[in-house]
């Protein structure tokens, strides 16, 4: 389980993340939404203790992580490019990931059969180092990377971007297993509201930093989203205080 | 237009992250180039007097025109390792309303301006101008022998880009020019036609018929036209402007398994040196700085001061250790936040780190054997330095490795780029080195040789058996300033 509570980034005076209280129970498949600016990322290097909150704290499974190291052994993740080493090709930097999280060679090799399909045949054996990969491939062997090991809490940023169709479509019957069948918590971010629905049990929108929304998937939150991003309700909004919308989303929590 | 390009190529310059911010950083850039500025323009003057005392009985310009060839052929194979076009920088330019002739064009004419050009013009001004003023060569002659050596540099400048534009892709298109620049120089090697001699005919010609100097003018512009019809055709992201890709052979270093725990980062740090530029030329650079010792224990003056021999053995066995620790953990800043993210606790992290900074010590040291020949004492000294080095200045380098928070790119040559230089490399300096000599010096003076080496040795001794609380130490200060050290990494531009 992962609990945030009265967290906060302030930059320049600036709030660019202001959570009250979130709780993602285990096995949960999370999807974070918001324009840009809205915290997505913030709440994300966080929760990886890449960034410090400027007041609150994050437990992941009791751990606070940002005094305690415990988390890494159960936690994977994939934000950026620069989550990989350049230098490596694909196949041996899935074997550094592995032993890091103590899987021998054999256990990778039979891992990465099962991403065959997903790789579709342009990742293993390329002899291409990583930094000279297309940009779709390089996220296709992050995202991968970080399901090495079986980690219980999975933290993919924005997967779905420059992935091509095929890819997005196997990439989401993948997120979907991993929370069904091995009851991995998976926290994604993305700017694609219908992807975010198929996939997500449970949809949080972020708006500069602030949660607004707090949506248990059903038929009707795709509509529900994409009223509230086409920007019907953004001018009230605008002028409100940060407080109001995180009270509308206690509202929301509590029906 | 040109305005606007010249706006951007500015901006680049003093945005670059290489510049630095630091205003001392600047301010040591800015000496670096008047030094070199300057040393230059005084070999221009002092060329003159310099060539009269070699060559008596010879005319010092006549003499020098006999050379100009051979310091032709010198430039051409300076400029082909140290020069390059940088047309990558053109990239974002392709799409924009700017016709493509003229982004080449601004693209080579930049070329001019760059320090490989700067320099012969401060030689060759200045001692032209020594030469009219000395001798009986007016004014007018000297200008046109200025305007063609200059501009057989130039042409030099482009006949570089020509090449390396050719050279890269198409080795029999080049072939002609190779044979025939090899048979010149076959036959100026084994004397039988002195082609420089006949070479610095055309300069005599120039200096009694000034207007001569529009051959070299020409010979530039035809180069110019060669390497712009050349660039024109390749001004596509899958020609010229791509960047070079090769196919990877997969190392895996399986002899370092031994070292257990850390040995997967060993193997990690092993690809990082053998597949980057910058962290590869510091391997090169060890190698290199292994023979720097013969000039301490060749040179009879230093007999009288052993520091000199501490300050050789300190930097002998830990060559490596300066050029590759300053910069830890710099080296992984590009994936740093994957690194901290890992399941990698920071401790062994960073006594990986520590292990392959002394294994190098180590290997050094033994590659240093060889020394003996000039007395046991040497080799003591050598030792007792690595000793000092593993036992102080590993752990040394690793906490102020907690202060870099610069990135670095390490596909980027490491000559003259100070990216990822901060005060902390500067200040690292001193504890580093002038600690070790400054407490050597004082028991020395004090008691005698012996003395200072053991108190040296006894440091490093101390150093060894508290690693483990250092680093616990060391380990916390890392944890410190995590947060500044990511945010620093994350910021690129160059």
């Amino acid at each position: 389980m992962i609990t945030a509570t009265n967290l906060s980034k302030v930059y320049n005076g600036t709030k660019v993340l202001d959570i009250d209280h979130l709780e993602i129970p285990e096995g949960q498949n999370l999807g974070l939404v918001g324009n840009n600016g809205a915290g997505k990322t913030t709440f994300f290097s966080m929760l990886l203790d890449l960034i410090r909150p400027t007041s609150g704290n994050i437990f992941n499974q009791d751990i606070t992580v940002n005094e305690s190291e415990d988390w890494k052994t159960f936690t994977a993740s994939f934000i950026d490019e620069s989550f990989l080493i350049g230098y490596l090709t694909a196949e041996e930097y899935f074997y550094f990931v592995g032993e890091l999280r103590n899987q021998n060679r054999a256990d990778i090799d039979s891992f990465l059969a099962q991403f065959e399909e997903f790789f579709n045949g342009e990742i293993i054996g390329r002899k291409k180092y990583l930094r000279d990969l297309s940009k779709g491939n390089q996220k296709k062997v992050g995202i991968v990377a970080a399901l090495i090991g079986d980690p219980k809490v999975v933290i993919l940023d924005e997967p779905f971007a420059n992935l091509d169709p095929t890819t997005q479509i196997r990439l989401k019957k993948i997120i979907k297993d991993l929370s069904e069948i091995s009851g991995t918590t998976v926290l994604v971010s993305s700017h694609d509201l219908i992807h975010v629905t198929e996939v997500c049990e449970r949809i949080v929108v972020l708006d500069k930093g602030v949660i607004v929304r707090d949506l248990k998937t059903s038929e009707a939150t795709l509509k529900e989203l994409e009223t509230y991003f086409s920007g019907e309700q953004i001018p009230e909004e605008f002028k409100e205080t940060a407080e109001a919308p995180s009270e509308e989303a206690k509202a929301d929590k509590a029906e | 237009m040109v305005g606007k390009l010249l706006s951007l190529e500015w901006k680049s310059f003093t945005r670059s992250a290489s510049f630095g911010k630091s205003l001392g950083l600047k301010i040591f850039m800015i000496f670096l180039a008047v030094y070199f500025a300057v040393v230059f323009l005084f070999m221009g003057i002092g060329l003159y007097p310099i060539l009269k005392k070699i060559y008596p009985d010879n005319v010092p310009l006549l003499k020098l025109n006999e050379f100009i060839l051979g310091w032709l052929a010198f430039e051409l194979i300076f400029r082909f390792f140290m020069q390059s076009l940088p047309v990558v920088q053109i990239k974002p330019l392709l799409l924009q309303n700017i016709r493509k002739s003229k982004v080449i064009n601004f693209v080579l004419l930049k070329s001019l301006f760059s320090f490989y050009n700067i320099l012969p013009l401060l030689i060759y001004v200045p001692f032209a101008v020594v030469v009219a003023v000395k001798t009986d060569y007016t004014a007018v002659s000297m200008i046109g022998w200025s305007i063609s050596v200059l501009f057989l540099s130039f042409s030099i400048n482009f006949f570089n880009f020509l090449i390396k534009k050719k050279f890269a892709e198409d080795l029999k298109s080049f072939l002609p020019a190779i044979i025939v620049i090899l048979t010149l120089a076959g036959l100026e090697y084994f004397n039988i036609v002195p082609v420089s001699e006949k070479f610095g005919i055309f300069l005599n010609y120039v200096l009694e018929m000034p207007y001569l100097a529009i051959v070299p003018i020409i010979l530039c512009f035809l180069f110019f036209v060669w390497v712009k019809n050349t660039l024109k055709r390749k001004f596509y992201l899958d020609a010229g402007l791509k960047t070079k890709q090769k196919e990877v052979k997969s190392q895996d270093f399986e002899w370092l398994k031994r070292f257990g725990e850390v040995s997967t980062f060993l193997q990690l740090d092993m690809k990082l040196i053998w597949r980057n530029k910058r962290p590869k030329t510091t391997i090169f650079l060890s190698v290199f700085f292994l023979l720097y010792g013969l000039l301490f224990f060749t040179n009879s003056v230093y007999e009288g001061m052993p520091v000199m021999y501490v300050f050789a053995g300190i930097f002998i066995s830990g060559i490596f250790m300066i050029n590759f620790g300053q910069f830890v953990p710099s080296w992984d800043a590009a994936y740093y936040q994957m690194i901290m993210s890992q399941n990698i606790p920071m401790r062994k992290y960073l006594a990986s780190k520590a292990a392959l900074i002394s294994f190098s010590i180590i290997i050094l040291t033994i590659l240093s054997t060889p020394y003996v020949y000039f007395g046991w004492n040497i080799l003591l000294i050598i030792f007792t330095c690595a000793l000092y080095n593993l036992g102080v200045n590993v752990p040394l380098l690793m906490f102020t490795g907690s202060f870099n928070k610069k990135r670095i790119d390490l596909e980027k040559s490491p000559f003259m780029n100070y990216q990822g230089t901060g005060a902390a490399q500067w200040l690292v300096a001193i504890p580093l080195l002038a600690v070790p000599l400054g407490i050597f010096y004082l028991f020395y003076k004090l008691f005698s040789f012996n003395i200072g080496l053991l108190v040296i040795g006894i440091l490093g001794v101390i150093g060894i058996l508290l690693r483990n609380y250092l680093m616990d130490r060391i380990t916390i200060q890392y944890k410190k300033n995590k947060y500044a050290m990511i945010h620093g990494y994350k910021q690129t531009g160059d």
